[in-house]
């Protein structure tokens, strides 16, 4: 991470696998942890740590989409569905049945897993192009399934109001206590997608992506692996959505529209195809960007247009802006955040010398 | 319920969906045209037609210039913006995964529908052609003017290009360089000339789709979603294939509109963008490369 190292000389597997190259990476993940869970929850205002937990949301759904997008290598412009199907899925089982939040949160990540598994059949029969026609599809179609099923939704353009989870006694209301709720499933993701990339299933999801006949005649079971990949990337897509549901009190289907596809999808290309720490940059970008946009144009848009204007101008710059980037990372960056941040971090690590 | 059992409903619900499914068509032809020269996909199809609406109607309103300036406004400029495209961000990406054009045409589409309400206004205008308002009554069938219009329009544009592919010599370099890329090159063809032409040609479908489709919706950030349909229309009719752009759309517009006139009643609206996409799936399913298309899909 941001520790400089220098005589990293492995000699076995197991210490070119491991999660700490060096012992000083335990004291930044230390130092790192201190600050997530103490500076930055007990110093911040109210309002920067609701932008915190979006971006902790984020974080979520992009580590899933990476895992199916950047280490698979199989295309879905189906994950705002997904999200959708573990947000309704809490949200029907959190009014009817009154169910506990992990029950709901399981049970999300689990339906959207199947549907997601589902979605990933084509891929079986097909790839690229079509595979990313075949989930767009998909999205289309379970975006209007849900908005039109009352039983699900309750009806056209309804959304169900959930009651905030509750720790034992306590009722998380505060942002604080939503930003610790996340900050823990943060965490649990990171380590399970690190691990899960290092196993036996990350690397046959590794094989696909590189070159699929090739891994299929070493023996790995591509469809099988595929609807993996789907099921996983689904799981936690619909534990975004379950916990997105949470954080804001409703589920309303609006909050997972074609649109929320692309941001993601836009998110693991800025931010780094197949890589944890780019997932993490990535969402945290594309987060920020529409607020840091909304800054500027309160603190300089006055100078060039009308109060009026301004408002107006700002979903429409972000948009823009937002296209630029995504082009100009796939044409200057492909590697995106990540590897601008490895570039940053390999300058210092001889630093002041020039070899 | 009567009205339903009735053979004037379905009359002319077949006859609407005829005549959308040709203006759908002539809009997948932008999408078949870059793909089948270039490989490329263009998500930013609905994109392309609404700014071509935004260029003729800013010509008109905003420049007072008269309708047969600002169409030809609008295809000049669809054309230079097809070049200038292929020039500046798809040269780039070629031999890149499929994911990197089809992220950079998803981006390139939010630009558009970004600076379309930027630069040239808010708001749904109008883009009046001088065509009369009174649907033409034959028997049963009502027939909006613009729609006679925009299926002919459509068939004309189809049969020019099935020409020009199949007998110009820039066609038949054009079909060469589709096939494969290396030989065309070593047989003296400008590779890259003819991929700049292929964007320029989907321009130029663009922006007759734009006055068609302008005229019928209005024109705003919202005549972008007409792109959505394009999916559905080139998978059914094969992703390379002129005349599978045509049966597509036929089969969408008439699945769509028949769906619509018996099934909307009873789920509360909507059906016409679901049904589309339910049939393309089974399509996918059954025969990916669609009706006409060439069958190179890859299998693992």
């Amino acid at each position: 991470m941001i520790h400089r190292e220098c005589g990293v000389l492995k000699t076995t597997y197991e210490a070119d696998m491991a999660l700490y190259p060096l012992p000083i990476a335990r004291y930044t993940v230390a130092a790192l942890a201190v600050l997530f869970f103490l500076v930055i929850p007990l110093t911040l205002h109210e309002y920067y740590l609701s932008v915190a937990n979006l971006v902790w949301i984020a974080v979520i759904g992009a580590l899933g989409l990476n895992i199916l997008v950047g280490n698979t290598g199989q295309v879905s412009i189906g994950h705002g569905a997904f999200m959708s199907v573990g947000a309704y899925t809490a949200a029907n089982l959190a009014t009817r049945l009154d169910s506990p939040w992990p029950v709901n949160l399981v049970a999300g990540g689990l339906m959207a897993a199947l549907i997601g598994a589902v979605v990933g059949i084509p891929s079986l029969r097909i790839k690229g192009l079509y595979l990313a026609i075949a989930t767009l599809a998909g999205q289309l179609i379970i975006e209007w399934t849900i908005n039109h099923v009352t039983f699900i939704s309750g009806g056209v353009q309804a959304s169900i109001a959930v009651p905030r989870p509750r720790v034992g006694p306590y009722v998380l209301a505060s942002q604080q206590a939503m930003y610790y709720f996340l900050l823990v499933f943060v965490v649990i993701a990171i380590v399970g997608t690190m691990n899960l990339m290092r196993s036996r299933v990350g690397r046959a999801f590794i094989a696909i992506r590189d070159q699929d006949i090739a891994a299929e005649i070493i023996g790995i079971n591509i469809f099988r692996y595929k609807l993996l990949a789907f099921a996983i990337s689904s799981f936690y897509a619909g534990v975004t959505g379950v916990l997105y549901t949470y954080f804001l009190g409703i589920a309303n289907y609006e909050q997972f529209q074609i649109g929320v596809s692309i941001d993601y999808l836009a998110m693991i290309i800025i931010g780094g195809l197949g890589s944890v720490l780019g997932s993490i940059f990535g969402a945290a970008f594309v987060t920020l960007l529409p607020i840091l946009i909304r800054y500027a144009m309160e603190a300089f848009g006055g100078l060039f247009f009308s109060q009026a204007t301004v408002l107006n101008l700002i979903p429409a710059l972000r948009l823009t802006l937002f296209g630029v980037l995504i082009i100009v990372f796939l044409v200057v960056e492909p590697e995106g955040l990540n590897r601008l941040w490895r570039n940053i971090r390999s300058y210092f690590r001889i630093w002041p010398f020039a070899y | 319920m009567a009205e339903f059992a009735d053979w004037r409903f379905a009359l002319l619900l077949l006859s609407n969906g005829v005549l959308i499914g040709l203006m759908y068509s002539l809009i997948a032809l932008g999408f078949v045209l870059v793909y089948k020269a270039t490989d490329a996909v263009n998500f930013a199809q609905g994109e392309f037609v609404m700014i071509a609406g935004f260029v003729v109607v800013g010509g008109l309103t905003v420049a007072g210039a008269p309708l047969g300036v600002s169409v030809v406004a609008g295809l000049v400029g669809m054309v230079g913006f097809g070049f200038a495209l292929e020039r500046v961000m798809l040269r780039k990406l070629i031999g890149r995964p499929v994911i990197a054009v089809v992220m950079a045409t998803i981006g390139l589409a939010a630009i558009l529908r970004g600076i379309g309400p930027f630069g040239i206004f808010q708001g749904t205008r109008p883009l009046p052609l001088p065509l009369p308002d009174e649907p033409f009554v034959w028997g049963p069938l009502f027939i909006p003017p613009i729609q006679l219009v925009g299926g002919g329009v459509s068939l004309a544009f189809l049969a020019g290009f099935g020409w020009f592919f199949l007998k110009s010599r820039k066609g038949i370099a054009m079909r060469a360089v589709a096939d494969n890329q290396q030989i065309a090159m070593a047989m003296g063809i400008n590779v890259e000339r003819y991929f700049g032409l292929a964007w320029a040609m989907t321009g130029v479908v663009s922006a007759l789709g734009g006055v068609l489709w302008g005229n019928m919706l209005g024109v705003d950030v919202n005549l972008a979603l007409v792109g959505f349909k394009v999916f559905p229309v080139v998978i059914l009719g094969g992703l390379d294939s002129i005349p599978g752009a045509i049966v597509g759309g036929l089969i969408v517009g008439l699945v769509e509109n028949v769906v619509a006139g018996y099934v909307d009643p009873y789920v509360g609206g909507g059906t016409k963008d679901f049904a589309p996409y339910v049939l393309m799936i089974l399509a996918l399913m059954v025969r990916p490369y669609g009706i006409f298309g060439k069958k190179i899909i890859e299998r693992v």
